[in-house]
């Protein structure tokens, strides 16, 4: 597979665009109050009622707060929110579609015309609408009997779908814009995003052009059954491989919707994609439309946190930390919010320890979100405390160590420098545990230097 | 507009509408006359004008997110009215169009 | 005279007075369905525990009176089928918010009428549970689709009636009834709870003896629902006191009367003595002349409206239906009738790729021109006549083999049905040989039901159409 990749390198090149739908946190389903939890059910339609289940008779009201955080992703996004909007009806068939048709938005979405800024690339956001999610199927057999169970807990729960234009060139740059992308989800606090739990689906679509072409290629394939950063990857790979295995011999590849399998590190055909699906969407008349007013878009922006990437400026210039302390940090809005409230401990504190001393001991110590900032000062504080020794004894120990290690000394002066780390250890146990390894290492090598012998 | 017999099947398979043959043509000949109607609008000149698809004007009608327990159905109740069920689920025959459930 | 001739406001004089008791009155009520129901088909079912639960809500405003409820109405007592076989047997699980009204108010649901199935009709013909038969004369159709509602007044089988309209379904079978039927403002009346059919054009509404009987209906049954996002907002007035409004005064225009279907008809002119009368009681009567394109002080065709229904009502039905998969509940599609599969199938082809621009979103454009055309038209006048329908009941199987048929009956009720407006049909005339009436459809513009009631009181006082419109106790 590498080989042709190093072959289809230069003559071939991916053009992806994504689709990931994310499940809101709202307590409340979208256009019905049932209990929106359906990954902590433990029993099937529990959660259910005559608007989520389609009964006869039953109407919709949409949820505002699962409204006001589309809007509020949309702006984390970047993107242009309309000041009218309405919901569509999206017409087919499936046993999980309890009404026959889903509740979404067709050609006026909340939000349109956003970026994600990356390294690899920006990625352009084409839109962000939300619609309602569908039931869950089960295959199994029943005495003997293939069939398909459905569970409607999660029939009606609020889903946001982000499109991208096709602007990822590579499986890197596509994981590398998820990750973004889940970051950025997780810290408008919107969504749990959990790919495993399915509360964030990712759904690449692939298609391969010659090197060098710029136009669109004819044909799109999407990608379904992706829950986990690596396989974004791993799938995406293997569909550009089959793609040019099949361009180089003139064909084209199917446009059709393929899941990936994980253990056997394939995609498999599942139905022809949507182009042959006529979804007959109609504005939905139970529902009346959206018109947002100036005052409320800019209310909702003030509920917008903080984003990764201002938190790094302000960490990087604010706090002195590394660029790469500084992503460790915001890797999380936990762990962010976690290291915040440390600083602030900190500040209050009056201690002389630096956020960088800071920022290394949470790092390193890989201390846990959960614990108490006052407790992780106080803990840091002791170990400084506790390695802090007069430099004179450092010296006399590093004297006395290096004196009773002459292999050792001569290893190093002769290029092992590995050693350096047993040397350093045996200090540190001489001085029962005190001292800055950093320090004793430079007085060991600085002794080492200037001693002969 | 003529509807053929292969129209209707079409639309039919659309809107999982099960027809028999007799069905079908029937249909194609009661679909002409009603397209006879609704062709009369093609003379109907509605130049800048809007399509209406609500009358009441309403706009920004919505709930607040609250779980509402008066409505919510028990597990009974939701399967009370279903033909087949199975342990808390709703039965259908094994759906076939898929390779993988995504 | 039996209890169950007696008008709702009479029933609860009586009642309130003593003079007459539940017992009586669902003694003579059943004893009524139990003659007649098998002939004429009008009740699908009925709750034999009704007067019980009469007398639990006895101190309630409607004092327990029996109402017939049609068929497509959601209610947990007894069985919702819209008349359709995919619903045999289904027992909701929850109440329509208007029966919930109607029980907070004190009214007992006797019964479930039979309509069109999935209110796809203007006969009760298409019915999966065979047609419903003109009380006044078997051998004719009673209308629809709430055909079954009109006939329990008719029959004098139910105190008061619910139905809905999409276009046409309160009033015109009320009309070929010779009943009062009233059809809301679109969003006065919650749909929650009534099995959808035309979402954007579906209004509940009362049938009854007596104009006075639906405003009172009418009054416990309307107002704002947060379960229904399209339902208004506005308050609810005190409909019942709109009965003895004057109309001197009142600007009221005549429409249709020069349409080539109407000319010189029986109806038309039933329509024309009514004008004479109001001009007689102070109104200011004026003709308002056809035209094919919106023009002042003229009233769009109704001829393009029918396509317009045709198209808007089959578009959301097929969606609507669509639901109705036999996994959750009741059967599977190959269970719907002729009626129902003709109409899911056309709104489905109207929606269709390549062909939405050309019907669909032609079809709400030209829905505008209508909206627009009444909008003007309201600015001179308060309400507007017109016969509603275009002559007298047919004879059953008049709607067999005719795809249209509902469409071509409700021609004069489409217009403003499409529109949202609200409208009322009070019996006109009266033929004693065929024992058959006439209706007239009393338009007014939005929320203004009002002032029809006023002009349709004033005309049910002052003429003897309404059999029930002199009955005093």
């Amino acid at each position: 597979m590498g080989e042709t990749n190093r072959m289809s390198n230069t003559t071939f090149e991916p053009v992806i665009g994504m689709e990931i739908h994310v499940e809101l946190a709202t307590k409340s389903k979208m256009f019905c109050g049932c209990k929106n939890d359906p990954f902590g059910a433990d029993k099937p339609n529990i959660y259910t009622c005559p608007v989520c289940l389609g009964l006869p008779g039953a109407l919709p009201v949409a949820n505002k707060l699962a409204i006001e955080w589309t809007v509020l992703l949309g702006q984390a996004l970047n993107c242009t929110i309309s000041r009218f909007s309405k919901f569509d009806r999206k017409n087919y068939f499936y046993p999980d579609l309890a009404k026959g048709y889903q509740i979404s938005q067709y050609d006026m979405p909340l939000c349109t015309n956003g970026f994600v800024h990356l390294p690899e690339g920006d990625v352009r956001i084409t839109r962000v609408h939300l619609e309602e999610d569908t039931g869950k199927l089960l295959h199994t057999t029943i005495d003997g009997k293939q069939v398909t169970l459905v569970d409607f807990n999660r029939s009606g729960v609020p889903l946001v779908e982000i499109v991208t234009e096709p602007d990822i060139h590579s499986s890197d740059h596509a994981k590398a814009f998820v990750k973004a992308l889940h970051q950025i989800v997780r810290y408008t606090g919107i969504s749990h995003a959990d790919l495993e739990k399915g509360s964030m689906r990712l759904e690449p679509n692939i298609s391969v052009r010659k090197m060098g072409e710029t136009s669109l290629p004819n044909y799109k394939v999407e990608v379904k059954n992706i829950n986990s950063f690596k396989f974004v990857k791993k799938a995406i790979d293997f569909e550009v491989n089959r793609h040019i295995e099949l361009l180089k011999t003139g064909k084209t590849p199917v446009q059709e919707t393929r899941g990936y399998v994980e253990d056997r590190g394939v995609t498999l055909s599942q139905r022809s994609k949507e182009d042959a699906k006529d979804y007959r969407y109609f504005p939905e008349p139970d529902i009346p439309p959206i018109r947002l007013s100036e005052q409320l878009i800019t209310e909702i922006k003030t509920h917008l946190p903080e984003m990764p990437s201002s938190v790094i400026e302000k960490f990087t210039k604010t706090y002195g930390l590394s660029a790469e302390s500084s992503k460790l940090l915001v890797e999380t809005p936990e762990r962010k919010n976690h290291f915040e409230a440390c600083v602030e401990a900190l500040h209050k504190s009056a201690v002389t320890i630096t956020p960088t001393d800071l920022a290394n001991y949470c790092i390193n110590k890989k201390i846990p979100e959960t614990t108490d900032p006052q407790t992780v000062i106080a803990a840091l504080v002791e170990a400084k405390c506790a390695s802090d020794i007069p430099p004179e004894l450092i010296t006399a120990s590093v004297a006395k160590v290096l004196a009773g290690q002459p292999k050792a000394v001569s290893d190093y002066r002769s290029g092992k420098t590995g050693v350096l780390m047993f040397l350093v250890g045996l200090v540190k146990r001489d001085l029962a545990g005190k001292g800055d390894a950093g320090v004793i290492q430079k007085t060991i090598t600085d002794h080492i230097t200037h001693t002969n012998g | 507009m003529h509807f053929t017999p292969d129209d209707v099947k079409k639309v039919s398979e659309l809107a999982s509408i099960p027809l028999t043959q007799q069905e079908t043509e029937t249909l194609a000949t009661g679909f002409t006359q009603t397209m006879k109607v609704v062709d009369t609008l093609s003379s109907v000149g509605v130049a800048n004008v809007e399509p209406t698809s609500q009358v009441t004007g309403l706009e920004n009608v919505f709930r607040e997110d609250e779980i509402d327990t008066t409505r919510m159905f028990s597990q009974t109740e939701a399967l009370a009215n279903a033909k087949t069920t199975h342990n808390g689920y709703f039965v259908v025959s094994r759906v076939l169009d898929q390779t993988i459930d995504p | 005279m039996k209890t169950n001739e007696l008008t709702l406001t009479n029933t609860l004089k009586l009642l309130s007075e003593k003079k007459i008791s539940l017992t009586d009155l669902y003694g003579d009520t059943f004893a009524a369905i139990k003659n007649l129901n098998p002939t004429l088909n009008i009740y699908l079912s009925t709750d034999t525990d009704a007067e019980k639960k009469a007398r639990s809500v006895q101190n309630l405003p409607l004092m327990g009176i029996p109402v017939a409820v049609k068929d497509n109405f959601c209610t947990k007592d007894l069985p919702t089928t819209a008349s359709s076989r995919v619903l045999d047997g289904y027992l909701s699980p929850y109440e329509s918010t208007v029966t919930t009204r109607l029980h907070a108010a004190g009214g007992v649901v006797i019964g479930k009428t039979n309509m069109d199935a999935w209110a796809h009709g203007s006969s009760t013909e298409t019915s999966d549970y065979g047609a419903t038969k003109n009380p006044n004369n078997p051998g004719f159709l009673p209308g629809g689709s709430s055909g079954g509602s009109a006939a329990a007044i008719a029959a004098n089988c139910a105190t008061i009636a619910l139905g809905s309209e999409t276009a046409g379904s309160i009033r015109q079978p009320s009309a070929w009834c010779g009943v009062v039927g009233l059809k809301p403002t679109y969003g006065r009346v919650s749909r929650y709870g009534v099995i959808a059919m035309g979402s954007s054009l579906d209004s509940p509404g009362p049938i009854g003896k007596t104009v006075e009987d639906a405003a009172l209906l009418f009054e416990h049954i309307a107002g704002h629902d947060p379960h229904d996002a399209t339902s208004s907002p506005k308050s609810v007035s005190k409909f019942r006191d709109a009965v003895h409004r004057s109309i001197k005064g009142m600007k009221i225009g005549v429409c249709y009367g020069d349409h080539p279907k109407l000319k010189g008809t029986p109806a038309s002119k039933a329509v024309e003595s009514a004008a004479k009368l109001f001009e007689s009681l102070g109104a200011k009567v004026e003709f308002i002349p056809l035209s094919s394109e919106l023009k002042p002080h003229t009233i769009l065709t109704p001829d393009f409206a029918i396509a317009v229904y045709t198209v808007v009502q089959r578009g959301e039905v097929s969606s609507n239906l669509a639901r109705y998969d036999g996994i959750r509940y009741g059967s599977d599609r190959s269970k719907f009738g002729a009626e129902a599969k003709r109409r899911i199938m056309l709104g489905t082809f109207t929606l269709s790729k390549g062909y939405s621009d050309k019907y669909y979103v032609k079809a709400q454009q030209v829905r505008s021109l209508y909206i627009q055309n009444f909008k003007d038209l309201f600015s001179d006048f308060d309400i507007l006549l017109s016969p509603t329908s275009p002559g007298y009941a047919l004879p059953i199987g008049a709607s067999a083999n005719s795809p249209m048929f509902g469409e071509l009956e409700d021609m004069l009720l489409e217009s403003s049905s499409i529109s949202g407006l609200p409208g009322i049909n009070v019996p006109s005339f009266y033929d004693s040989k065929t024992h058959l009436y006439l209706g007239m459809n009393i338009v007014a513009d939005y929320w203004k039901e009002e002032t029809m009631i006023a002009a349709a009181a004033a005309f049910e006082r002052e003429t003897p159409f309404n059999r029930w419109g002199k009955q005093t106790v």
